[in-house]
């Protein structure tokens, strides 16, 4: 059984996977160049979504961390991470984008996804447009503040002896045989490990590259707006149905489809734009109006409201959509755990217990490696270890 | 005169207005954006133009004719079709855009009404100033307790005194102009409590016997003060305000040299207002995420970088006035000066000041640099001001985080920045984005490095809907 773990990567991953390595009773250490989540996890809006999954290993996930969310809201309190289980409420805006959201629902329905067809938006939504033709409601989806949530779980992997490190890796320790044994750090601390995790996020490809292991893990550009507090007025993260075709599109181009969401200070978020475009930080106006403008055609009455704060982050994509995780088939003492794109906190714990899965050789709370093939790094390689 | 741009300004205090009125006396085509309704910022505040008959206000300001000569000078500006003033627009964003900028601004001239438009020119100049920094204390948050800026405002912008009995606390020079103010207007200053001891400047006295102007300028005020019997109190603050439905009372201290209370020199004087100034912080909304390289002032803050002719280490954006560095008026009006010197040096176009007069504005703006650097050093936050608040004092009031809040996110959750401490417990994520509480919650997490705003990508609210016009009619409202 691996002992010693070393994590690189304190946000909303990392931190899971600390959370399950502990509670599994291993030796953590969780290195990060930065303070906990100040990466993707705070860029985004804390989603915990199933409803945007289409079926396959990542629904799977999907279903399963949204358990494990719960179970880790009853360890370290619900209110500490501000698990809101809003449920998520998709509109089509025609009748025809209206049917191909219900066979989608459908289908998600028969992996054991919990939809409820709605004729009626305004039922749930009163802000709403009117005239839109219906959506699927998906009670299953949630959110959490993804900062705390991060720091909810690595305190308790604190409390169950995980150490947290402040420094930057730079390459793996390893034997004459070429096993990995440990991590260099920058400022030359080298941190002994039986294993050694990347959950680096949209920064996975770098650090995976001095493992000796990479991969290719790139940036997706995201803005999110934040208006001014107001009283609840959007109840259900509420989407539109363009949403899922844009999160699996491949276009290099700006693509925006509206989410709007209420939070608990009053705040409500408007994403979410993708673009491809590298760490590229330049503020985009024209991708702010755009959303801005989506939003409006949603709830009308929006218009009126404050645009107070936008903010924007790279959502860590692998080139087929799907995270990988799991031991690196060329140095197996390397696991990956990034790529999450924009699902990285929604997907988390199923993450860290898989992560944790894969240490012990056995699945471990519901996360079982034989079912989650699929995410394993060895499809971007070939039997001797060249990329495909 | 849109289409063919060759500067936009951003702000038309002291510094934006000679910055745009040398640019365009140098022939160059300019459009002077301010988000006020009449130029002069917060320095030459004025009455609107229908009131300001019926409100005096010129004893209340300093250096009115260099404010006429500029506003003739943008006048002449207009009237040769080379300026042209954009009031009450706000502007929230500038980003690259080819060659030059895209200047994302919202017209507000039919408020509540808002039109998104944008300019576009080849280069900018950003004079957007400094608003007053404010340090949280037991009771701030109460109806009557201002910013002593504010305090200005109100007197200078409307006739209005806040209060009728009023007392005054922070640092810096700024606290005297605002005490011979309300004075002036028969309010009963009670006391002003300067944090700093008056030996600060003996430390460095070179810029301060360099600018006998600003000498002059301090012994007016003192001697007005003199007049109106109001005792200015040094190495004292306010460490607490008190009161209801509004301030009644507030206690002020003898504070020893790190700026703690002194045991049993506590006061309560009756007020029923309160103005309290920490010196300034830069409003570099901006600028940050424009790239601009920043260096520390010696006030704490950081500050845009500028070369000696106003020139940020992005190409095409040139800044003046407190954005580099907080040191008055004065200072801004030479400063603006330079830019438009530089600017036009850097186009090609011949300058509009002869080779003595530009070498005296460079003395000019050395001389008062160092004057500002001397000031920033004799009034500097008192390093325990924190030792005032109690665990509920209120630090971020537009989200209500308390002290002790922001303290246990910094020894329970680590957190090692302002920025830090908004993820985990929302102190600066409210309607003011920071603006008020960033430079405390900085001070209470690390006291050593200088205070950097946390990057706004947008730079003042907009409605969505004023956006989502902009987003649907590209063709109509770009410029």
């Amino acid at each position: 059984m691996t002992r010693k773990v070393v994590i690189v990567g304190a946000g909303v991953v990392g931190a899971a996977c600390a959370f399950h390595a502990t509670a599994a009773g291993m030796d953590v250490t969780v290195i990060d160049r930065g303070p906990v989540g100040a990466g993707t996890t705070s860029r985004g809006e804390g989603n915990i979504l199933v409803s945007d999954k289409e079926p396959g290993p990542e629904l799977s996930l999907a279903r399963l961390s949204r358990t494990l969310w719960e179970e880790a809201a009853q360890e370290v309190g619900p209110e500490t991470i501000e698990l809101e289980p809003k449920g998520g409420l998709v509109v089509a805006s025609t009748e025809e984008s209206l049917r191909s959201l219900n066979a989608f629902a459908a289908r998600q329905a028969a992996c054991g996804v919990r939809v409820e067809p709605v004729e009626h938006v305004r039922d749930l939504e009163p802000h709403l447009a009117a005239g839109l033709p219906g959506g699927v409601h998906y009670p299953q989806d949630a959110q959490v503040q993804p900062v705390l949530a991060a720091a909810a779980l690595l305190d308790a992997a604190v409390a169950r002896g995980a150490r947290l490190l402040t420094g930057e890796v730079t390459a793996a320790a390893a034997d004459r045989g070429g096993r990995v044994t440990g991590v260099l750090t920058a400022s030359g601390d080298v941190l002994q490990a039986d294993a050694v995790i990347n959950a680096a996020g949209t920064w996975g490809g770098e650090v995976g590259r001095r493992l000796g292991a990479p991969i290719e893990v790139l940036p997706r550009r995201g803005f999110v707006l934040v208006t001014e507090p107001l009283p609840p007025m959007v109840h259900h993260k509420v989407y539109s149905a363009d949403y899922v075709a844009n999160v699996a599109s491949s276009d290099e181009g700006l693509e925006t489809s509206c989410v709007v969401e209420g939070t608990r200070g009053g705040t409500i978020l408007i994403g979410a734009s993708r673009e491809r475009v590298g760490f590229d930080m330049t503020p985009n106006p024209a991708v702010l109006t755009t959303l801005a403008a989506q939003a409006c055609r949603l709830f009308p009455s929006l218009k009126k409201v404050h645009l107070i704060r936008a903010y924007r982050g790279f959502r860590p994509y692998c080139p087929d959509h799907l995270p990988v995780i799991g031991p690196d088939p060329r140095l197996p003492q390397v696991v990956h755990a990034c790529g999450h794109e924009g699902a990285g906190i929604g997907l988390a714990p199923a993450t860290g217990a898989l992560v944790t899965a894969h240490l012990l050789g056995h699945p471990w709370h519901g996360a079982d490696p034989a079912a989650y093939t699929g995410l394993l790094p060895d499809r971007f390689f070939t039997q001797g270890g060249a990329s495909k | 005169m849109s289409e063919l741009l060759d500067l936009v300004v951003v702000g038309a205090g002291p510094a934006g207005m000679a910055a745009a009125a040398a640019a365009a006396a140098g022939g160059l085509r300019v459009v002077l954006v301010d988000s006020g309704t009449a130029v002069g910022g917060q320095f030459w505040r004025h009455p609107p133009e229908h009131a300001r008959s019926a409100i005096p206000t010129k004893d209340l300001h300093h250096g009115l004719r260099q404010y006429r000569t500029l506003c003739d000078a943008l006048a002449a500006g207009q009237a040769a079709g080379r300026l042209e003033l954009r009031l009450a627009h706000h502007v929230w964003s500038v980003v690259r855009d080819g060659d030059g900028f895209a200047i994302h601004m919202v017209d507000r001239r039919d408020a509540p009404r808002e039109a998104a438009t944008i300019l576009r020119a080849p280069r900018i100049c950003v004079a957007t100033g400094a608003y007053d920094r404010q340090l949280p204390f037991p009771g701030w948050d109460l109806p009557g307790v201002l910013t002593i800026g504010g305090l200005q405002a109100l007197l200078k912008g409307g006739g209005v005194a806040a209060g009728s009995r009023v007392v005054l606390g922070g640092t810096g020079p700024f606290l005297l102009p605002v005490a011979a103010g309300l004075a002036a207007r028969g309010v009963q200053v009670v006391t002003v409590c300067e944090a700093a001891r008056p030996t600060g400047w003996l430390r460095h006295p070179g810029p301060l016997l360099r600018n006998p102007g600003k000498w002059l300028e301090a012994a007016g005020y003192a001697a007005a003060l003199a007049r109106h019997r109001i005792p200015i109190r040094p190495r004292t603050a306010i460490i607490s305000a008190e009161g209801g439905a509004r301030v009644t009372s507030v206690r002020i201290a003898s504070l020893t040299s790190d700026g703690r209370p002194r045991p049993a020199t506590e006061r309560r004087i009756d007020v029923d207002a309160v103005g309290v100034g920490w010196g300034f912080v830069p409003q570099l909304d901006l600028l940050i995420p424009l790239g601009c390289a920043l260096t520390t002032s010696a006030d704490g803050n950081s500050v845009i970088a500028v070369d000696g002719g106003q020139r940020t280490s992005v190409t095409g954006v040139y800044v003046a006035g407190e954005a580099c560095g907080v040191g008055g008026a004065a200072l801004a009006v030479s400063e603006g000066r330079l830019a438009a010197e530089s600017i036009l040096a850097d186009i090609g176009a011949p300058p509009v000041l002869g080779r003595q007069r530009l070498a005296a504005v460079r003395a000019a703006v050395a001389s008062q640099r160092a004057f500002g650097r001397a000031l920033g050093l004799a009034h500097p936050v008192p390093p325990a001001w924190s030792s005032w608040l109690t665990d509920d004092t209120v630090v971020c009031r537009c989200e209500e985080v308390s002290a002790a809040t922001v303290r246990s996110a910094c020894s329970d959750g680590g957190a090692q920045d302002h920025r830090q401490v908004k993820q985990l417990t929302r102190a600066g994520m409210g309607w003011c984005q920071g603006r008020m509480c960033g430079p405390a919650v900085h001070c209470l997490t690390s006291h050593e490095r200088a205070y950097t705003p946390a990057e706004r990508i947008v730079a003042t609210p907009v409605t969505l809907g004023a956006l989502a016009r902009l987003d649907e009619q590209p063709s109509t409202s770009h410029e």
